[in-house]
């Protein structure tokens, strides 16, 4: 699901030596990818036991914890960046994890899967819910919860006033620059206050 | 793996907490495995209220006396001897070896008594310091302890930075609540109201106040299981249906009473008064106002907090405690919140998550070379 490709366009926006706090960090290879790729430093949230036990195999700081109960142990702007790699459209209150986001980050990543990707949008045309390789899932056993278009996540975000300080719409390796709404698998934003 | 016990003499005075220099002293230890010749690999173990230095194997004379932590600690356990030089010490108060109120007082030739100073944390610490300065063990590349163990080793974290790498606190937390302390004292009262026990001298009466202590246990033996733990396995069960007395009826009070007894047997009453003091005086943060990430501040080991969510008398939330002050001073720290339906016993227990994380923390710090 997350390639290397992804990590890359990850580390592209943060600044070397930064401190990340990766939210669902899962076997914690983004932070080790940025810890080698930029030097930085942080911690991984995960909920899951064999997550937990990879993160510390991978030699990441990992505090197990559910991130629908908030970020209480995190004090207020304490990391550079704070990190929702595909994970936003498995959150139950999706508002709230965002503003959490930006409470404890100077600036909040999030990326998820474009559900406008045309593919998508076909297979509803046929009458069935989506099944690809970016939403492997049947309807009836998915973690995702709130799925979005880009389009969608421009507009959240323009409701919340947020900043939209990047975006990048990818399709496999490439960046989906034409229509990407259309084009774009996964789409990667860089937000702040 | 047979474990030998050692004892160890120090004559120089140990500056106490309560103001009183304790002159002449011993530690009781066993160690486990074999030191390295750079001296990097030793495992410090620290025990809570009724443990001892006997953390792991067996004693030649005696093969069913397996130390308390053995599924831990041994060749190829979490804690592996085969690659750790693991060190166990009896804390200075306890009754299983190390100076106590049970042992002779070397100024006077009579048992301590009542005359044992009360100690506390940081005095243990500082005793134990003193044993790795014997054994020529400058830096630990851990130490680790669960419940009273895992405040030591949260305090040696922060009284002895440069000699810490690796600090592993298990079911603690980072002071006692009012209630915690509410427990303790009716375990004390229990002790102390009994006519057997002599203001402490109870010694030199050629008694014991075994009635006090049984109660005592029973309090605290409630407070280290949860209550679906104790629903599963005694429920309202009966020996032998109602009886319209006051005798044992109920399984549960079969079975703090036995548990009661047999601790009233081996364990010092005074002993128990002061472990349960250690315990409620241990507030690290008290020295910073209150303010536990500045009183972690000195501290440079790499953490590992572990909590299990059935624990009510330490419970998750005292450990997040621990965790939100080491984020805040941006401090290297893992946190694992075990899934286990013991309470706080199930630090003491076998659960492949609990055992695998102490493991792959243990096991990673050493590849990634984190000394």
């Amino acid at each position: 699901m997350i390639t290397r490709k992804d990590f890359e366009a990850i580390a592209r926006w943060i600044a070397p030596g930064a401190t990340v706090l990766d939210l669902g960090c899962g076997d914690g290879s983004l932070l080790k990818f940025l810890a080698e790729a930029r030097r930085a430093t942080g911690y991984g949230i995960e909920n899951d036991d064999a997550g937990v036990l990879a993160c510390i195999g991978n030699g990441v700081n990992v505090i197990q914890s559910n991130l629908e109960s908030g970020l209480k142990e995190v004090e207020d702007q304490a990391f550079d960046y704070v990190i929702l790699s595909q994970t936003l459209q498995a959150m139950k209150r999706t508002e709230a994890i965002v503003d959490e986001m930006l409470r404890v980050g100077k600036e909040a990543i999030v990326t998820f899967p474009n559900f406008g990707y045309w593919k998508h949008r076909v297979q509803i045309l046929a009458g069935r819910m989506p099944v690809s390789s970016n939403l492997p899932y049947q309807w009836y056993d998915t973690p995702n919860v709130h799925m979005c278009t880009v389009a969608d996540f421009d507009a959240f975000c323009a409701g919340k006033r947020l900043t939209v300080l990047s975006r990048l719409v990818m399709n496999g390796e490439r960046e989906a620059a034409i229509l990407p709404n259309l084009t774009g698998t996964l789409a990667l934003y860089r937000l702040g206050r | 793996m047979l474990a030998t016990p050692q004892l160890a003499r120090f004559t120089e005075p140990l500056p106490l907490a309560c103001g009183t220099l304790l002159r002449d002293y011993e530690l009781a230890y066993e160690t486990y495995g074999t030191l390295n010749a750079a001296r990097s690999n030793a495992i410090l173990v620290c025990h809570a209220l009724n443990a001892s230095h006997h953390v792991a194997g067996e004693y030649a004379e005696a093969p069913g006396n397996t130390g308390w932590w053995d599924n831990m600690v041994g060749p190829g356990k979490p804690v592996d001897t085969d690659r750790f030089f693991v060190i166990g010490v009896n804390n200075l108060g306890s009754c299983f070896g190390s100076s106590g109120p049970a042992s002779r007082n070397p100024a006077t030739g009579r048992v301590w008594g009542a005359e044992f100073p009360l100690v506390t944390v940081e005095d243990w610490v500082d005793s134990h310091a003193r044993l790795l300065d014997r054994l020529g063990i400058d830096r630990l590349h851990a130490v680790m302890g669960g419940s009273l163990g895992g405040m030591q080793a949260l305090t040696w974290a922060i009284r002895y930075p440069q000699r810490v790498a690796h600090a592993l606190v298990i079911a603690a937390a980072p002071n006692l609540s009012a209630q915690n302390i509410a427990f303790n004292e009716v375990a004390r009262q229990a002790i102390m109201t009994d006519p057997a026990f002599h203001g402490g001298n109870f010694a030199a009466h050629a008694t014991k106040p075994r009635d006090g202590l049984t109660v005592a246990r029973m309090i605290g033996h409630i407070t280290y299981i949860s209550d679906d733990q104790m629903e599963a396995k005694f429920g309202r069960g009966l020996r032998e249906g109602l009886k319209f007395s006051f005798d044992r009826e109920f399984e549960i009070e079969s079975y703090l009473r036995y548990q009661g007894e047999k601790f009233s047997e081996y364990y010092d009453a005074n002993t128990y008064l002061r472990v349960t003091k250690a315990l409620d005086y241990y507030d690290p943060a008290r020295a910073t106002g209150g303010d536990l990430a500045r009183a972690l501040a000195p501290a440079t080991a790499r953490f590992l907090i572990v909590s299990f969510t059935t624990d009510w008398r330490f419970s998750p939330a005292r450990s997040r405690e621990i965790v939100k002050a080491l984020l805040a001073g941006k401090k290297p720290v893992t946190y694992a919140e075990i899934d286990a339906p013991h309470g706080h016993d199930a630090f003491l227990l076998d659960h492949p998550q609990y055992h695998g994380v102490v493991r792959a923390f243990l096991a990673g710090a050493a590849a990634a070379g984190h000394a």
